[in-house]
């Protein structure tokens, strides 16, 4: 224990003396956080869109009000020529344009059935689908507020017999949207992030580390002590384990303080959870830094585990929008699991019950990952 | 002349002797185009769907059975009573929750409002967003066809009726790859030339080889173009490596003009080289530069440049600095020439915009790099 | 241990690199409590063989044991027994005196009192009291020699293997360095050291002479001199030398990984 201790104790130093390395671990997080959780949405509001209204009459502007009044598009030019709004779609002025026929209101008087084209620039995927879905909802609450006004004899016609609610079947729905009701990105993307600021910052100090000691030569002098493997990789470990959970203290108490981030489970269950998964994160930092020769390489292998694991953890993307497959693969990734766990906790407010799945994924990686890094280092070259 | 030559020789050396990295290079956009072209897609499909209904009739049965039919959904948990609901959203089990109110068929049959609640894990907003346009969907025909059937003489058209005509243009099919592998050519230039050339010049710093190179007859912007130029081949072939790969694995168009495409690329790639050699001027060892690197190349062009989040979606100030970010133009530029087939005419401000950065970036990193090496 | 005891024996140690011999056979022993100098010339394979016997290197034929356990099956029993000074300075730059000091006092399992009983003993003894707390990057160059010599000595090992310790520095260094070195032996320490400075070579009890991967000289100096019939160790090491064919060839690299 004595020696983890002094191992770890030189460690901190280490860290605490390099100017470099503190304002990376103690800046860089925060900035990162303020941009990254703003910067990080997919948040579909003010869709610039064009109108082409051929009709012009009440009716047709109504429908543009309603548009406009939605917050999900905003109107940024409006003609009658369709070249024209062609043009913008093109240039990428606009993402949306609608067009109004000239006998819309005529048609809705006459037949009460009128169309209406939107076109989307479906560039951006996903995205175009969810503008569509505003649009029809626009389109059908004004449909139920012009049913009244356009169609009043019908009304008054109807009223003799019984009354329209009557007859019709009718199905009321309500819609709840649980755990994120005003919709903002970032109560989805904080916890997130938090989890990858704490697994790069982690991952990346940690491969560096024993790749730097190989370089300086320092690595020998150790290997000539009696000091065993696994005292060796825990003394590294410990100070950048309890680095990394001071960050994501930080880290949380920014998303509380700026994002007001929502907290509805136990904050001890998270940082247990928390403590669990950074052993993943730092040995297999220290996996890498024991397997290279150079800290450039260390870098080079790490970024790319790093990339493959953040991009397919769900963190920016839902794992559920991935291909079977590839959710399959991002079972292995431990980010996954934690990215998963700390949005249950915070968003949805699960207990240990309901993370006890994920949970014993990361304590597995975990065991396997330490015994991994622990054979990994050599202290004798064959 | 042949001075520059043997430099582009000794660097051409360095590249192939090191196969570790080489093969990193090479392998990893073609790795990466493949996953991340897979993986990173925000379509939503096959929501996990709970059904709660405490007393299930014939109508809630057949509303029940629309949704098994529908390829958005899959059942994944039928439960008596809402307060179960919870766990199952916690756990990741359920998504979305379908409540039927007891007595749905007869409130039906009495012409009286029948109540369904949906309930969606709206943590996730799009997706919660695009699961309820899903199930209203579903509800909204299936009671139109209730009155349909109710109401086959009488009344018909009773209420006003907007219908929506909708065409989705540039990529019809809203396939994700063909957002993202556009924006993922831009990442993985980044991270070869910003990265790499940021790192080997800070290499030749700590070993104290470029010593050796300034105090040689060579200048400065010689030693520059001996390191850079061949980056910008490795840089160049993993352009045509992903373009071919986008083509044949995900079947992303190449609506525009290839030539056209490969240029703007080979500009692209300029500017991020310019900005590893500006790194590297001002850092003295390489586990700062990659720092910096990181910080100062390869996040933003993640993040900032709109490769996976829309920039519209950001807040204003955030969209301001997307401008100085050059893979938000380069991305905008591939995008519009695979997707929309755009030629210059419509580009022509993005690529002066890069061109201009280009520049900006060679002057002030060769002034830069000899300052504080000569 | 008692005297005559043998601190070091090697039996045909042995170690190759891919077809590269590095180290071909060779057999010597030291006694406890011996000065023994490791000479030979870049590449001769000197390295390739404290690796060994320090355990960093597992070798390839042969056998060898140090303060009694065999090298390459007891590795963890010969590294409690042992010093290692390598040739590049191994402190931590950005650790002050007493910080290193405390460092590999806690790896060597010393307890706290221990580790501040000697840390002020070595201090003293080095002259560095004002220095205790300064970064060892920024003390010179010889006194950082003596320092790391003393962390070496810090856990009061049987055996102490010192490589090259005193190249780069001034003579009068080197005279404190070897004072050193001597009061270490008196003490009962066995030390051994290589160098490439032959006045250096006449200090020690015994030497030997590496040539090409192979002892191609050992015993006291006067002896191996009168042996190969030369004047000086420095004469005898170049006659020597100039057997080795590889020298006629680009020299070998010294540090084989």
């Amino acid at each position: 224990m004595r020696r983890i201790l002094s191992l770890a104790r030189a460690e901190v130093l280490h860290v605490v003396r390099d100017h470099a390395t503190m304002a990376q671990v103690f800046m860089v997080p925060i900035i990162q956080l303020l941009v990254l959780s703003n910067a990080a949405t997919f948040a579909i509001r003010d869709t610039p869109a064009y109108v082409v209204d051929l009709d012009r009459t009440a009716t047709s502007r109504g429908l543009i009000r309603r548009f406009a009044a939605s917050g999900h598009f905003k109107i940024v030019e409006q003609s009658d020529s369709q070249a024209l709004s062609n043009e913008a779609l093109l240039d990428g002025r606009v993402t949306m344009v609608l067009t109004i026929p000239h006998d819309f209101e005529s048609s809705l008087v006459r037949t009460g059935v009128a169309p209406v084209q939107i076109v989307v620039n479906a560039e951006k995927g996903s995205a175009a689908g969810i503008v569509q879905s505003y649009a029809g909802r626009i389109l059908a609450s004004y449909s139920a507020e012009l049913t009244s006004v356009l169609r009043p004899s019908f009304r008054a016609a109807q009223s003799l017999s019984p009354p329209p609610s009557r007859g019709s079947p009718h199905i009321d729905v309500r819609v709840r949207s649980w755990y994120n009701p005003t919709l903002d990105y970032r109560d989805y993307m904080v916890p997130g992030i938090l989890v990858s600021l704490v697994t790069l910052i982690g991952t990346l100090l940690t491969s560096q580390n024993i790749a730097r000691e190989k370089e300086l030569g320092t690595l020998e002098q150790l290997n000539v002590t009696p000091i065993t493997r696994g005292q060796f990789i825990a003394g590294k470990l410990l100070p950048f384990w309890a680095l990394a959970l001071i960050d994501f203290g930080i880290g949380l108490t920014v998303g509380w303080l700026v994002f007001d981030i929502p907290m509805r489970g136990s904050l001890v269950l998270l940082f247990g959870v928390a403590a669990i998964y950074l052993v993943v994160a730092l040995a297999i930092g220290l996996w890498i830094s024991a397997l290279v020769e150079t800290q450039q390489q260390a870098m080079f292998v790490t970024f790319f585990v790093m990339m493959v694991y953040l991009l397919m953890s769900g963190l920016f993307t839902p794992v559920d929008s991935m291909p079977r497959w590839v959710q399959l693969l991002s079972e292995f990734t431990p980010v996954r699991h934690f990215v998963q766990i700390s949005r249950a906790i915070l968003v949805k407010g699960a207990g240990l019950a309901e993370i006890a799945r994920p949970l014993v994924i990361l304590v597995v990686y975990a065991a396997v990952m330490l015994t991994l890094a622990v054979r990994q280092y050599s202290k004798r070259t064959a | 002349m042949s001075a520059l030559l043997g430099l582009l020789r000794k660097e051409a050396y360095h590249i192939r002797r090191d196969r570790r990295t080489l093969a990193v290079l090479i392998f990893m956009p073609v790795v990466q185009v493949i996953l991340f072209g897979f993986a990173i897609r925000t379509d939503v499909e096959n929501v996990r769907l709970a059904i709660v209904d405490p007393a299930p009739d014939h109508a809630t049965l057949a509303l029940r059975n629309r949704f098994a039919a529908t390829d958005n959904f899959r059942l994944t948990a039928v439960v008596p009573r809402v307060e179960e609901l919870e766990g199952l959203f916690q756990r990741g089990t359920v998504q979305q929750a379908i409540v039927f109110a007891p007595g749905f068929a007869d409130r039906i049959a009495r012409g009286l409002p029948a109540r369904v609640l949906i309930i969606t894990d709206a943590t996730e907003p799009n997706t919660g967003s695009a699961a309820q346009g899903y199930a209203l969907t579903v509800i909204q025909t299936y009671e139109r066809d209730l009155i349909a059937q109710q109401k086959t003489a009488s009344a018909a058209g009773a209420n006003v009726r907007i219908v929506l005509a909708v065409r989705m243009r540039f990529n019809p099919t809203r396939e994700s790859s063909n957002l993202f592998v556009p924006g993922l050519m831009a990442f993985i230039l980044t991270v070869i030339s910003a990265l790499m050339t940021a790192i080997s010049l800070t290499r030749e710093k700590e070993t104290g080889t470029l010593e050796a190179l300034l105090v040689s007859p060579l200048k400065p912007w010689q030693i520059i173009v001996g390191k850079v130029l061949p980056y910008l081949a490795v840089g160049f072939v993993s352009v045509l490596l992903v373009i071919l790969e986008a083509r044949l694995i995900f079947d992303v168009p190449l609506r525009g003009s290839l030539f056209l495409l490969l240029a703007e690329g080979l500009l692209f790639i300029l500017v991020s080289l310019s900005l590893g050699i500006l790194i590297s001027s001002r850092t003295s060892s390489q586990r700062v530069a990659m720092m910096g690197a990181m910080i100062g190349t390869m996040l933003p062009t993640m993040l900032l440049s709109g490769f996976i989040f829309p920039i519209e979606s950001m807040p204003l100030p955030l969209q301001i600095v997307t401008n100085v970010v050059p893979a938000r133009w380069f991305v905008e530029i591939a995008r519009s020439i695979m997707l929309k087939g755009v030629g210059l005419a419509y580009l022509w401000q993005e690529t002066l915009v890069l061109a201009g950065m280009a520049v900006v970036l060679l002057v002030a990193s060769t002034r830069s790099f000899s300052e504080r090496l000569a | 241990m008692t005297a005559g005891a043998l601190a070091i024996e090697a039996k045909e140690l042995t170690r190759t690199f891919g077809t590269f011999v590095a180290v071909d056979r060779i057999t010597f022993d030291v006694r406890a409590g011996e000065v023994f100098g490791f000479l030979g010339a870049n590449g001769a394979g000197k390295t390739t063989a404290i690796r060994m016997l320090t355990g960093l290197l597992a070798p390839s034929g042969g056998r060898a044991t140090v303060a009694g356990h065999d090298v390459a099956t007891q590795t963890e029993a010969v590294k409690r027994n042992i010093g290692y000074m390598s040739q590049r300075f191994s402190l931590y730059e950005d650790l002050t005196v007493a910080e290193n000091i405390r460092l590999y006092g806690g790896i060597y399992d010393l307890s706290a009192r221990e580790i501040r009983e000697r840390t002020d003993r070595m201090i003293g003894r080095l002259g560095l009291a004002h220095a205790a707390s300064t970064y060892v990057r920024s003390i010179p160059l010889g006194w950082r020699q003596k320092l790391a010599f003393s962390v070496a000595l810090l856990h009061e090992p049987r055996v102490v293997f010192l490589d090259e310790p005193t190249s780069g520095v001034d003579p009068i260094t080197r005279r404190q360095f070897w004072e050193l070195i001597y009061e270490t032996a008196a003490a009962g320490t066995t030390v051994l050291v290589t160098t490439h400075y032959m006045d250096e070579a006449e200090y020690c009890d015994r030497i030997s002479i590496m040539v090409a991967g192979r002892i191609a000289a050992i015993g006291a100096p006067a002896d191996v001199k009168r042996e190969f019939g030369a004047d000086s160790i420095d004469e005898l090491f170049v006659q020597l030398a100039r057997r080795d064919p590889a020298r006629a060839k680009p020299a070998t690299p010294e540090r084989t990984p």
